[in-house]
């Protein structure tokens, strides 16, 4: 590997920052679709010039953004100048076109009431591991789209959305957003999946049909605390080489499974809180698994003010507090679930950006930390793609 | 000749600048005006109305000649001086922060 890029999408854009394997000169770049709220940018691991985007706005809605050049040319996708003069017929326009599969039904609201299903925005772009044409699109309101085109078009795997818990599902505080994706490097039928407020859940089939894998999850803040789904996860990471071992950063407490889902046990162990969003494990270690702990869900920021990344080199209940070069005084930013990740570069680089605007970096597993950037708007999403 | 007035964001999306200029074959309606657009700029279909129901985006609003036409049938046909390109059909975002 000769280089990373570090994809970033913020409140008001996004940002793309690249450097050699070196990690230590960094190039900024953006914003790119600057005024508009950029959920999510990821890159194709089997194509390192491809990269989708999920561009939104309250006035304008859902917008899909596709690079096929690392980010320097951005088109949606379907609609590149190229193939608007195409002589093959007029371009649908359907890269934002996100219509749920059949009548969507309603699922539980707020005061407990039955709501419609509402398509509101993507929330994450998980692209396949292999074919750069094929990516996944989680939503607001909850449901999982496929596209096999590039983008061109998004068809429902309405098997999800449609399972019997549907209708008990509710919006966590952000909206009722599917926000997860993990693709099974090992069987391409394994997917899994998780949802604010309904859990986490698996398909073995390819997406056709899907089960609940929330056993052993702990709830106080629902009437009762060991339901089949009404969890809210935030966030799970896998290591590319033991996909059955999964790690839950939950809206309190941090979990793990060892096989694949159907039981999980809490290794929040000795942080300061187990609150947070973000979860992730290095790239090398299977057993090493990174958290950022935030006080409470009401008081969004790092507890005693002091911003720390947690580092557990056992797999969970044994961390250690990760401080150089990060703000351990009058830090009151968060950390946001898509706004982790890490490189696959020797020693493994690891990247999160918070709230404040500030991205940074580690090139040693975590052990010191630098800003890459510091002023950019709100991080809502931190990617990496490794460049050959 | 038609001229369109695009939201900056949309402009931005639809790689033009200033006014767009439309010529129609038909009545000119909201909705005319609204089909050629997004025929001539695919990249613009689902922001000012939705894909399935057709209905106008909530924070999306259209003027004509200083009125407020949000509000109005899509099938209802525009003030002479729109078809005649001497006024502009503005879309605008709603004021509402951001």
């Amino acid at each position: 590997m000769s280089g990373v890029r570090v994809l970033v999408g913020t409140r008001k854009g996004a940002f793309i920052l690249t450097a050699d394997g070196a990690r230590k000169r960094w190039k900024v770049s953006g914003p790119h679709f600057a005024g508009w709220e950029i959920y999510h940018v990821k890159g194709s691991p089997g194509d390192s010039n491809r990269i989708y985007a999920s561009q939104t706005s309250g006035w304008f809605g859902q917008i899909i953004q596709r690079s096929d050049d690392g980010g320097k040319k951005w088109n949606t996708p379907g609609s590149s100048p190229e193939e608007l003069k195409s002589p093959d017929g007029t371009p649908k326009g359907e890269s934002n076109k996100f219509v749920y599969d059949g009548v969507p039904g309603t699922h539980q609201w707020y005061d407990g009431t039955q709501h419609p299903w509402e398509f509101k925005r993507v929330w994450h772009l998980e692209p396949s591991l292999h074919d750069p044409e094929h990516v996944y699109a989680g939503v607001e309101d909850a449901a999982l789209f496929e596209s096999k085109d590039g983008g061109k078009s998004w068809k429902e795997l309405s098997g999800l959305r449609k399972h019997d818990t549907g209708p008990k599902w509710q919006p966590g505080a952000g909206g009722m957003c599917l926000h997860t994706i993990l693709l099974d490097p090992q069987d391409p039928q394994r997917i899994y999946v998780a949802i604010s407020a309904a859990g986490a859940f698996r398909t073995d089939d390819g997406g056709k049909t899907w089960k609940p894998i929330n056993q052993g999850l702990h709830s106080e803040y629902i009437p009762d605390p060991a339901a089949e789904v009404g969890h809210c996860v935030h966030r799970i990471a896998m290591h590319q080489s033991r996909p059955n071992t999964l790690f839950m950063q939950k809206h309190w407490d941090v979990m793990r499974s060892d096989d694949g889902g159907d039981s999980w046990r809490e290794i929040s162990g000795n942080l300061p809180s187990d609150f947070g969003f973000p979860i992730d494990v290095h790239a090398h270690e299977p057993e090493t698994v990174y958290v950022v702990p935030i006080k409470s869900d009401s008081e969004h920021y790092p507890p005693s003010s002091r911003l720390r990344v947690y580092r557990s080199r056992t797999g969970g209940n044994e961390w250690e507090a990760l401080t150089k070069g990060l703000p351990q005084r009058n830090c009151y930013v968060n950390v946001l679930r898509d706004a982790m990740s890490v490189d696959s570069l020797e020693p493994c680089g690891i990247y999160f950006g918070t709230t404040g605007g500030q991205v940074y970096a580690s090139a040693d597993a975590g052990d010191s930390w630098k800003p890459i950037v510091r002023d950019l708007p709100a991080v809502l999403s931190v990617e990496v793609q490794m460049l050959p | 000749m038609i001229r369109v007035v695009l939201p900056p964001h949309l402009r931005t999306l639809a790689r033009v600048d200033g006014d767009v200029e439309l010529d129609l074959n038909t009545t000119v309606t909201q909705r005319s005006i609204l089909d050629e657009l997004e025929t001539r700029y695919p990249m613009l279909r689902g922001t000012m109305r939705d894909h399935v129901t057709q209905l106008r985006r909530p924070l999306v609003r259209f003027f004509a000649c200083g009125e407020d036409l949000s509000h109005e049938s899509p099938d209802a046909p525009l003030p002479e001086a729109i078809a005649k390109g001497s006024e502009p059909f503005v879309i605008i975002g709603a004021i509402a922060g951001g």
